[in-house]
């Protein structure tokens, strides 16, 4: 099955960007909120689907490489950038500068990637799980003792790059990326690796290598969405970036469905609008203010429904074509 | 030097208990070859259980204590053994992958679900047993190490009993080799694997129990740092291999206690994993474990 409409949706993600880039002001800013954290939540979902869904691995440590993509923007935009740039440079230069920083935080994360990824990926399954869990707490110990980046505390004032713009361009150019990749002729490699890893092997595959290049690819948007994170928060600490955000965006690929880019999309559009309708739900009335506190618990639940009940995910309407679900 | 010493009894006693802990990852391992990772949670409620039952029972006394930590190890051996029935059980003939996601998802409803009954906040654990310190030749001992250290010596034990001399020992020991020679044999695997899962949960809530005792404050997360250790220590000893599990879980209470005395203590929370991609690097199979070739 081709997707011949990759392209043709990148380009409509990519007006959609200019467009909302353009609206941003227009906008009630809480709206504006909401949809930036959209786009960040789906780059995140849809680059973890590359690892867990396409090439069918289980990585735990995604926020790991968002830690390591915030960091490393902010540290650019924060420390490097005054010293760098003309005082008083000008909007577009700030801008430029925002994009060099939002390059820079991808390709740390993905060395990241490549350093976890090379020497583990050769595990399967729950050992792998377990080494990237161990990658994202290693990674939260190491930024809580550098002394410069802020220690426990985290860098503050980082400035507010962040907008529409960015945040849409930039899932709609990992949409785009990972669509291609799989749907290529090398990106069947991926879904051989998740269908059977054996006979992929016996077909003289390297699925060692597959699976590193999907390791670092999402590593990389990762990386990216860390950074546009960090300029749309404004403040960012190590406890940011552990488990339970890692969790979160497992919980966006299995309920849109491992594999499939559209249910994950869709999945991570309705889980950032999940603790905003929650948030509401409590603050209508006080009888209702436990709601605001169960989503840790919803998410726990859909997890386990969800692998009893249609462990292909919510939004899974097609099963592949000889697809093994999984 | 006695502080030394001292550092080396402590980090027995932790990693005592990280053994306890890392042994039902292995049985589980052993006969599901799945991470259940609910398990840390199971050694919360232990603690939990052990805590509710200390302030019914009240007082501090050797056979109270000693009741309260058979009640949580009831207690949880039944939770174990429930969680697989109603969770693991209807997925087994699904992949890995997908028991690995419930498995996380169970552990999280429990750490919740602790957090609605028991409290967010830290309660004190009553003191149960009775406890002491004492010099020998310039160490400052606390009798509460020696108690762990004991206490988990006599359950290993009796695991070692159970799993080498008796018939259900022996029945579980053939489903870890292979299940379906078991079935044929006429063992019954699902008696088997709940009674394992009920054996490994009640090791873990001896655990919790002497973990509170020790660290007396407990809360529902309680369980994730020294459950994901517990864990590495059983991959370090070659999971499957209960001795393993239980050298691993000693040795790495002893190097986290003697990092954490050191000038690099923020750096204790990395030790572990640092290890763990260590081991998984140059001996995957673990200290004691057997490199197994995958059948296809």
């Amino acid at each position: 099955m081709k997707h011949p409409g990759a392209r043709r949706w990148f380009l409509v993600a990519a007006v959609l960007s200019l467009g909302l880039g353009w609206a941003q002001d227009r906008l009630d800013p809480y709206f504006v909120d909401i949809l930036t954290r959209i786009g960040i939540n789906v780059i995140l979902a849809v680059s973890l689907n590359l690892i867990n869904g396409h090439t069918g691995q289980f990585s735990l440590g995604h926020a790991g490489f968002m830690g390591v993509g915030a960091y490393t923007a902010a540290a650019l935009t924060l420390f490097a950038g005054p010293k760098l740039l003309p005082a008083g440079a000008g909007f577009w230069v700030e801008q430029l500068w925002f994009l060099v920083a939002l390059g820079a935080a991808g390709l740390v994360a993905a060395l990241a990637g490549l350093l976890v990824g090379a020497p583990s990926l050769r595990l399967k399954g729950d050992y792998l799980a377990i080494v990237t869990l161990g990658f994202g707490q290693i990674i939260a110990v190491i930024f809580r003792n550098i002394e410069s980046l802020g220690g426990a505390l985290g860098l503050n004032g980082i400035p507010a790059r962040t907008n529409l713009f960015w945040s849409f361009a930039a899932a709609a150019l990992t949409v785009y990326v990972v669509t291609a990749l799989v749907n290529s002729t090398y990106g069947r490699g991926f879904l051989a690796t998740h269908d059977d890893e054996v006979a992929a092997e016996a077909m003289g595959m390297n699925t060692t290598r597959y699976k590193i290049v999907a390791f670092v690819t999402g590593a990389f948007f990762a990386g990216i969405a860390g950074g546009l994170s960090g300029h749309f928060t404004l403040t960012i600490n190590p406890k940011g970036f552990d488990f339970n955000k890692s969790i979160e965006i497992v919980v966006m690929v299995i309920v849109g469905g491992m594999g499939r880019t559209v249910g994950v999309i869709i999945a991570a559009v309705l889980l950032t609008l999940l603790p905003e309708g929650l948030r509401m739900l409590s603050s209508a009335s006080p009888s209702l203010k436990w709601i605001g506190e169960t989503r840790p618990l919803l998410y726990a639940i859909l997890l386990i429904a969800l692998m009893m009940l249609r462990p292909q995910g919510l939004f899974t309407w097609k099963r592949k074509k000889g697809a093994v679900t999984a | 030097m006695s502080e030394f010493i001292q550092q080396i009894i402590n980090g027995l006693s932790v990693g005592a208990m990280y053994a306890l802990i890392a042994i039902g990852y292995t049985l589980v391992y052993g006969v599901l070859r799945f991470i259940n990772f609910a398990h840390s949670d199971v050694f919360m409620v232990g603690s939990f259980v052990g805590f509710y039952s200390g302030k019914v029972l009240g007082g501090t006394s050797w056979a109270g204590g000693l009741g309260v930590m058979a009640a949580s190890m009831v207690g949880c051996a039944l939770l174990g053994i429930l969680i697989e029935r109603l969770a693991y059980k209807p997925l087994r003939s699904r992949s890995k992958l997908t028991v690995l996601i419930t498995a996380i998802g169970v552990s999280m409803l429990l750490q919740n679900v602790g957090q609605l009954v028991f409290g967010t906040n830290p309660q004190p654990f009553p003191d149960t047993l009775p406890a002491t310190t004492f010099q020998v030749g310039g160490v400052v001992v606390s009798s509460k190490d020696l108690v762990v250290l004991g206490f988990t010596l006599c359950l290993l034990g009796a695991l070692e009993y159970i799993v080498l001399k008796t018939k259900v020992g022996t029945a579980m020991r053939a489903v870890a080799f292979n299940p379906q020679a078991a079935s044929l044999m006429g063992i019954n695997i699902d008696w088997i694997i709940s009674f394992t899962f009920g054996l490994g949960s009640a090791l873990a809530a001896a655990g919790g129990f002497l973990w509170a005792y020790k660290f007396p404050r407990i809360e529902p997360f309680m369980g994730v740092a020294p459950g994901l250790t517990a864990f590495v220590a059983a991959v370090l000893g070659g999971i499957g291999n209960i001795t393993g599990a239980a050298l691993g879980g000693l040795l790495l209470g002893v190097i986290e206690t003697l990092v954490k005395g050191s000038r690099w203590s923020t750096w204790t929370e990395a030790i572990a994993f640092v290890l763990l991609i260590l081991i998984l690097l140059f001996k995957p199979a673990g200290l004691l474990g057997r490199v197994q070739a995958e059948k296809v």
